[in-house]
């Protein structure tokens, strides 16, 4: 039997949730040995092949990260909401009290250090933001729902674990955790 | 953008932390007329901070980025200690320091090992397929597994004090929330021989490839240009100093206190990236521009406080001009020398008899408007600024980001190495890696530099003269 085929991708988050997948330390040599990571944002592979389980972390905050998120999904066969911002919309959700051109003023015309004598917003070659930061599956079906932020890194091992087995992964109780 | 060239972009951009891609435009000849490495995401943490309570921001500002979210967590907490107007105590500031120490390591052997060691063992015309920590694993199991045990070190330490490896929370204003135990000291003492016996060991690795690709090595998307960083009565500091700008010729341009970097640090915008471009004021920009980071900490002070990182210094020194290395391949060098200093550091700080004592916190008698708080995070200077009203709701935050510093020196380096690589349509995998390397080097947290965003893939398109893309290449 072929290696399970795994891909991941990190929207509109920190990082973290990729930083707690490493935080299995040495578990991650087994782990490698049994799953084939395509694409993710510690390889080189660009383009999202078909897989078995598709992994987002973060939110969707732009027009780019919903078009990977649909990438994602249309490529894989179960897709992982990873973290309280892929779950819920997380951190990324408190600029939904404000419009995005209110945020980018803030950001890029009254920080105290900004010299923009031409209030030059940027947005030439980039992304749209959404008017929203929103949760993954406002946008496309999602499986399985790991909150956490970051999740533990023994959280996600079990996720892979129960994959690896042929189950879909309920977490359990007392592996759930909210901040 | 002007109409008349061919546009190569490079998206996503991995094996670094966050979001981002390359534009190459080519002129009517073929050749690189101008590169840009745009920042992709944008998030808002200083627009959506206004209005919270700021005891909340050392919690909330860590998730600006998961690498290093400590150094938000303490540079946070500093600025509210400033707000509160208070001195914190020498446990709390010994434990503070203690944590901080513990993400220089983790962070650097995350950027070393997992991130750009692949590039230096399969070299950057390797298949993709191999060419990741995976394929290091596989092929160098002795210096994953080396690079492993070093990250889990530092992170452990992070959980000891702050219950969590990733967005812990220890650091409160006015101080720490738990002490450290007898019997946790000791066993961070032990585990330290080990670490060090690797990170020198590792050191010696780097300095064997450097010299091995000798002139490669150096070229390597090298220029002259200023460096920044905190010091210390002139030694290289991470946690609480002042900030001093050194020239590239090694004449000290600046020295002054964290809490005046207005008066010296402003921010410039570029319409195609949500990361602005801090620069010297009195210069302007992009005369201004510097570099931070290691490289950027290695040239901007005289020596290390520790014994063994000193040794090393000398050595480092001796390959540079004027006792300056402006080569940014030797980033890679000077990352694992603050490596070595941290762990040295780590264990003055845990045979300090101040580290396991109780007293960790300090209340206040009122707040003040604003505070500054200001540490090096383990890719460069951090700056975070609130002001707040009488009861000590958020009216203003200004965070200027270790990457931000780079943005400036990461375009210029992959326009560098895009001149030499790509001449019209035709572009090797490796070429673009080696742009890609180039921001490697300089182990940009864009989640953090968009406080704002954060994201990086590789795709080249070639554009023709009248804007219209006649091919695109996806990386791997």
């Amino acid at each position: 039997m072929s290696k399970p085929k795994v891909a991941t991708v990190w929207l509109e988050a920190c990082a973290g949730c990729h930083m707690s997948f490493l935080d299995i330390d040495e578990r991650i040599v087994d782990l490698l040995d049994k799953v084939e990571l395509t694409s993710c944002p510690i390889t080189d592979i660009k383009e999202i092949p078909k897989v078995t389980v598709g992994v987002i972390s973060g939110a969707l905050g732009n027009d780019e990260e919903v078009h990977i998120a649909r990438d994602i999904r249309e490529k894989c066969d179960i897709l992982i909401a990873w973290g309280d911002c892929a779950v819920m919309g997380g951190i990324n959700a408190m600029r939904n009290f404000m419009k995005p051109e209110e945020a980018l003023e803030v950001g890029y015309k009254d920080t105290l250090s900004t010299v923009n004598p031409d209030g030059v917003i940027p947005g030439e070659d980039l992304p749209k933001l959404l008017p929203m930061a929103i949760p993954i599956d406002d946008e496309v079906k999602v499986d399985v729902y790991i909150p956490g932020c970051p999740p533990d890194a023994d959280t996600i091992l079990y996720v892979f674990q129960e994959i690896l087995e042929g189950r879909i992964p309920t977490v359990p109780v007392d592996m759930m955790r909210y901040d | 953008m002007p109409k008349e060239r061919k546009t190569i972009v490079v998206n996503p951009i991995t094996r670094i932390e966050g979001h981002g891609k390359i534009t190459v435009y080519l002129d009517e000849s073929g050749n690189v007329d101008e590169t840009r490495f745009h920042v992709t995401q944008f998030r808002g943490f200083e627009a959506f901070c206004k209005g919270r309570d700021f005891r909340e921001m050392p919690v909330i500002t860590p998730r600006i980025c998961g690498i290093c979210p400590v150094s938000h967590h303490l540079a946070s907490a500093k600025a509210c200690d400033a707000i509160l107007g208070v001195t914190i105590t020498p446990t709390a500031h010994k434990l503070r320091e203690l944590m901080h120490m513990g993400q220089i390591v983790q962070s650097h052997a995350l950027s070393f090992f997992h991130l750009s060691s692949p590039d230096l063992l399969f070299g950057f015309d390797a298949d993709p397929a191999v060419r990741h920590v995976g394929g290091v694993a596989r092929d160098f199991p002795e210096l994953a597994k080396r690079g492993i045990f070093m990250r889990k070190f530092g992170q452990e330490l992070i959980k000891t004090l702050g219950g969590k490896k990733v967005h812990p929370w220890h650091s409160i204003p006015g101080g720490v929330n738990r002490s450290i135990k007898v019997e946790e000291r000791d066993l961070f003492l032990k585990g330290l021989p080990e670490q060090k016996e690797a990170i020198k060991a590792t050191i010696e690795l780097i300095r064997k490839y450097l010299e091995d690709n000798g002139e490669e090595a150096k070229k390597f998307a090298s220029f002259e240009s200023s460096y920044l960083g905190l010091v210390k009565g002139g030694k290289l500091e991470l946690f609480d100093g002042d900030i001093r700008l050194r020239g590239p010729r090694g004449r000290i341009t600046d020295e002054f206190p964290d809490v005046d970097y207005l008066d010296h640090i402003g921010e410039h915008v570029e319409p195609w990236s949500y990361l602005k471009f801090p620069f010297y004021r009195s210069l302007g920009f992009p005369q201004g521009s510097y570099r931070v980071g290691p490289l950027g900490r290695v040239n901007a002070c005289d020596d290390f406080a520790t014994p063994e990182a000193s040794k090393e210094l000398k050595r480092f020194r001796e390959l540079g001009e004027d006792g300056i290395v402006h080569y940014t391949m030797y980033t890679h060098y000077a990352r694992l020398m603050e490596t070595l200093y941290a762990l040295e550091r780590m264990e003055e700080l845990l045979l300090d008899e101040d580290i396991t004592g109780s007293d960790l916190r300090v209340s206040s008698k009122g707040l003040q408007p604003e505070g500054i708080g200001v540490i090096e995070a383990p890719r460069g200077t951090l700056i975070h600024h609130y002001q707040v009203d009488e009861v000590g709701s958020v009216k203003a935050v200004n965070l200027i980001v270790a990457t931000g510093h780079n943005n400036y020196a990461m375009n210029k380096g992959v326009e560098m190495v895009a001149k030499e690589f790509i001449h019209g349509a035709d572009v090797k995998e490796g070429a673009l890696n080696r742009m890609e390397h180039v921001i490697r080097c300089y182990d940009p947290c864009l989640s953090c530099s968009t406080h704002a965003v954060g994201k990086m893939p590789l795709k080249v398109s070639i554009v023709d003269v009248e804007g219209r893309e006649i091919r695109e290449i996806l990386k791997g």
